[in-house]
């Protein structure tokens, strides 16, 4: 069965076998070359396998991109205190179905990442925190795990190292702040699932008080092919800064939407023009979200010179974050979308922080009165400087994704908010 | 001697132990950021986001309360970035405040009120409706009011890790979030939990026993101790009408950190029951007791004393009563010839411990001055209900002083024999009927003093109330008397009787009424209460 959407531009390394459920088999796993990499990494000295994935310049696939070899040296060396990997699949991004497609398809893809990556920073237990809307791959990946046991691949004494490592697969209870990785330690320990100040940061002190590193489902899936070819090997595709392939999630107003691994530095244009079969009906491309709900959307001009790699983004203004293209055609409702992403977040919202909590929701209702046509200009002004309040002011950036689609949608589609507020005149209006 | 870092806070050089947090620091030199999730006494959870400051370097605003400093530091609490985090901060927190002042308790003395007033905008710009949580219960002497909260779950986190008896929790999240309880049994059956009405930083939780009694700026606040037991927390008494509205702990690290019991804290009614004695009461030679003024009353008490004379006294005293009085009091025994003096009191079954602050505990002995009874050589008599105990006493035939002790175990017979019967307290007992002289004395809250706590450290306390009628401190009464029996000085002021104390004691030898300030003293020697 073939996955949905394929292209000929796609680089498959992580992606291969989407849409093949029998990947999911251990025996077919390890007959096309899987769990090499684990026996590879267990020959090397722990901090050897850190030096080739620093080597390979993996960056963090969840959002905020930092470089994972650099993030795994930070463990201890030497510690009597136990450590943990924690593997975040709390995905739940608006937009973002990357980590669902690699949990699904190759299960003991992610499971070998996550061992190479416990032995490298020399932890002995590794959490997989899965979301917990996503039942099915909840079933599978328990499946997967309970085969890696049965197979020596985890547990004691792993293929004869020596070498143990044991693998929980935690079901979350359905928040998506619990994918910020202090929230998610918390909810791991049984505690309300709300970020915490850093520092201290989890490789000092992390899930249970202990050393602790926390990898995306997508970073730790590429792990095993660094290890297996090299990290050399890995840097072939993407750019200097960006090195490798990425799965990009596209959604929205495309002819072919879908999950598309491609090297890091490929122009936005191209993806919706040649990947996706461009914008459905012929329409004209208006917004295009490249990073997942919560980084600022830009406009058909931006979209037309941007680059889909960490530094590429930022100069048009926006973010990689974790790669979920959301494109919007001209007959999109730009105030609705943020209304919607807006809705989600202040829904989402722990509601620790005074500017998260009472901002969020406060956005809210003014976009939705502004949608229903009962908004002002002032409303702008106010929601300008309001979201200006919630940057980097609050414990973890929920608070900065809800000022991100709202500031960047006034600043680049200033008249469809003013299309609303002129077409309606707001009632009781003070 | 920890290591000092200097750092510089608004253009103002400060050095401060390493470890210290910019709040703490600033504290130092003045300046008080505004803060509400923060509490010295408590894990902070830098969520509340309105004590952010500036400091030079740092990408982006610091939360205060959990930065700690660094070397040449420059950090910024008034600048124009603290500032207009400030006060968009607090006009978050009105978007769903219902600024229902006027009926709020707390208002008055609500953190959110002088943040608003020093630093918010003049009028919030949200007019969407309200988010409405009501009013909840919360069992024990706590009502929440929802809407008012600001969510610094000070007292989830008071609860949690200083009563260590997890009560209230967050429930939903969001702008839903809101304190609840687990149980319908909520606060019921804790021992501390007054002290998170206290700690609340707005209205959100408030006393029931205060609920609507005094607008905040009507009370007087005056600085005592609690005698509810011997631990000897400081306090301040509230009060209006010359009657005790609620009790407030005050800090102090030594004693009692930020808390006080509930038990404590709500022990208060027995000051503001009224019927107090008002006049010197005094038996004239046909038998009839009838009121007189102080001049003839002592008067005629000198000389009943001085015609008695030789036999042994016999004086019962309370251990609510002052180092003051007790000293006077045990200083006429001695002008008198010399005699026994005891002391009942009140024990409680159990020690009930703050778990999160375990120096602080409402103690078995529930009297605030056993200490210092026993320092200054009064004895234990009696059961653990202070009954009992005064059997030869009640038919004793020379002098018998009583001092605070109501003797309400006691038969009318009591003193019957005595040769002078004297009953000193603030309310008359009916064990008082043979006394030939009743003297009004003032309570703990209407004069000045000291007790002696469980530890041994000496604290004033200063007068909050009005006497009743005549009424006058002990040690004023048996001071003029002693005074006039030894030719010597009669103490003019609490800290005259403390310095005849402290010259008479040992333990309490050096020590002047001036060196207790707000913090107290330890004397020279401890007195331990025996476990039994």
């Amino acid at each position: 069965m073939a996955y949905p959407y394929v292209s000929d531009l796609e680089v498959r390394v992580i992606s291969k076998y989407f849409g093949d459920p029998g990947q999911r088999r251990i025996d077919t796993y390890v007959e096309r070359g899987g769990y090499k990499g684990l026996q590879k990494a267990l020959g090397l000295e722990p901090d050897a396998v850190t030096e080739e994935v620093k080597a390979s310049g993996l960056r963090g696939r969840g959002g905020a991109g930092f470089p994972t070899g650099v993030k795994w040296s930070f463990m201890p060396k030497e510690s009597i205190r136990p450590h943990y990997l924690l593997c975040n699949a709390d995905e739940s991004e608006p937009g973002t179905f990357k980590d669902r497609e690699l949990m699904r398809w190759d299960p003991h893809q992610l499971i070998e990442g996550c061992l190479i990556g416990a032995y490298a920073i020399r932890a002995q237990h590794i959490y997989i925190y899965c979301r917990g809307e996503f039942f099915e791959v909840n079933q599978i990946l328990a499946r997967a795990v309970e085969d890696a046991y049965a197979k020596g691949y985890a547990g004691e004494d792993i293929l004869g190292t020596g070498t143990t490592i044991d693998i929980t697969v935690h079901q979350g209870a359905g928040a998506y702040i619990c994918g910020e990785e202090t929230g998610l330690m918390r909810s791991l320990e049984g505690e309300r699932g709300e970020p915490r100040v850093k520092p201290p940061f989890p490789a000092a002190v992390g899930v249970f008080g202990m050393p602790s590193t926390i990898n995306n489902v997508e970073t730790l899936a590429a792990v095993p092919h660094i290890i297996l070819n090299g990290g050399e090997w890995y840097r072939q595709w993407g750019t200097e800064k960006s090195p490798g392939t990425k799965l990009f999630c596209v959604s929205g107003h495309v002819q072919k939407p879908g999950n598309y691994e491609l090297p890091l530095g490929f122009p936005l244009i191209d993806l919706i023009e040649h990947v996706c079969g461009g914008i459905r009906d012929g329409n004209e491309l208006k917004a295009v979200i490249p990073g997942g709900s919560s980084v600022p959307l830009i406009n058909a001009e931006d979209s037309s010179i941007c680059t889909l790699d960490y530094e590429g983004c930022v100069e048009v203004g926006t973010m990689l974050g974790c790669a979920s293209v959301i494109v919007m055609d001209h007959k999109a409702d730009i105030v609705k979308q943020v209304r919607r992403m807006v809705d989600f977040y202040a829904h989402e919202s722990c509601g620790q922080c005074t500017q998260c909590r009472e901002g969020s929701a406060w956005t809210a209702r003014i976009l939705r009165r502004i949608e229903e046509g009962q908004g002002t200009e002032e409303d702008l002004d106010t929601l300008m400087e309001m979201t200006q309040q919630m940057v980097g002011t609050t414990i973890c950036v929920l608070s900065d994704s809800v000022a991100a689609p709202v500031q960047s949608s006034i600043k680049k589609f200033k008249d469809d908010y003013l299309a609303l507020i002129r077409g309606g005149e707001r009632v009781g209006a003070a | 001697m920890a290591e000092l870092v200097t750092l510089t806070i608004d253009g103002q050089e400060v050095a401060v132990p390493r470890g210290t947090t910019i709040l703490e620091a600033a504290k130092q030199i003045g300046k008080q950021v505004p803060h509400y999730c923060y509490h010295p006494g408590m894990s902070s959870p830098a969520m509340c986001r309105l004590c952010l400051v500036e400091v030079e370097g740092a990408p982006n605003s610091m939360p205060s309360c959990v930065t700690a400093v660094m070397e040449d530091q420059v950090v910024h609490t008034e600048s124009k970035q603290a500032l207009e985090n400030r006060r968009g901060v607090l006009e978050f927190y009105l978007v769903n405040h219902p600024l229902d002042c006027p009926i709020c308790d707390m208002s008055g003395e609500c953190d959110l009120q002088d943040y608003v007033h020093a630093e918010g905008r003049d009028r919030g710009r949200s007019d969407e409706p309200k988010r409405v949580f009501g009013r909840d219960d919360f069992g024990g002497d706590v009502l929440f009011y929802g809407d008012r909260c600001v969510m610094c779950t000070r007292c989830v986190r008071f609860m949690n890790e200083v009563e260590q008896d997890q009560r209230l929790t967050v429930v939903e999240r969001g702008n839903r979030s809101v304190i609840d309880t687990f149980f319908e049994e909520g606060l019921e059956g804790t021992h501390w939990h007054g002290n998170i009405v206290d700690i609340c930083p707005v209205g959100a939780l408030v006393s029931k026993e205060f609920l609507h009694k005094a607008r905040a700026w009507d009370l007087e606040r005056t600085s005592s101790i609690c005698p509810s037991c011997s631990q000897g927390c400081n306090i301040e008494l509230h009060t209006r009408d010359n009657l005790i509205q609620r009790i407030k702990p005050r800090e102090n690290l030594e004693v009692n950190g930020w808390w006080m019991c509930d038990f404590g804290r709500h022990n208060h009614e027995w000051v503001n029951r009224g019927g107090q004695l008002e006049d010197p009461l005094v038996r004239g030679p046909d038998g009839v007791i009838g009121a007189a003024g102080w001049r003839d009353a002592l008067g005629d008490l000198l000389q009943h004393v001085r015609g008695v004379g030789g036999a042994r006294v016999k004086a019962v005293a309370t251990p609510f009563a002052s180092n003051e009085n007790l000293g006077t009091l045990a200083e006429l025994v001695d002008a008198l010839g010399g005699g026994d003096m005891v002391y009942r009191s009140v024990r409680a079954e159990d020690e009930i411990v703050l778990k999160g602050f375990p120096t602080l505990a409402r103690r078995k002995d529930l009297a605030p001055n056993t200490s210092g009874a026993e320092l200054i050589g009064f004895t234990r008599v009696g059961d653990d209900q202070a009954a009992g105990g005064l059997e030869n006493i009640a038919t004793y035939d020379g002098i018998i002083i009583i001092m605070g002790d109501e003797l309400s175990d006691q038969e009318a017979n009591f003193g019957k024999e005595a040769a002078l019967f004297v009953y000193m307290g603030d309310q008359q007992s009916p064990a008082a009927e043979n006394a030939h002289f009743v003297l009004p004395v003032s309570t703990f809250a209407e004069e000045e003093g000291s007790f002696t706590n469980v530890a041994g450290r000496v604290q004033c306390f200063s007068p909050a109330l009005k006497a009743s009628g005549m009424a006058r401190p002990a040690w004023m009464i048996l001071g003029a008397l002693a005074a006039e029996l030894n030719k010597g000085d009669a103490p003019r002021s609490a800290a005259d009787a403390f310095s005849s104390l402290a010259s008479r004691v040992e333990a309490f030898a050096g020590i002047t009424y001036g060196d207790l300030g707000t913090r107290g003293v330890v004397v020279n020697e401890t007195y331990v209460l025996s476990e039994n």
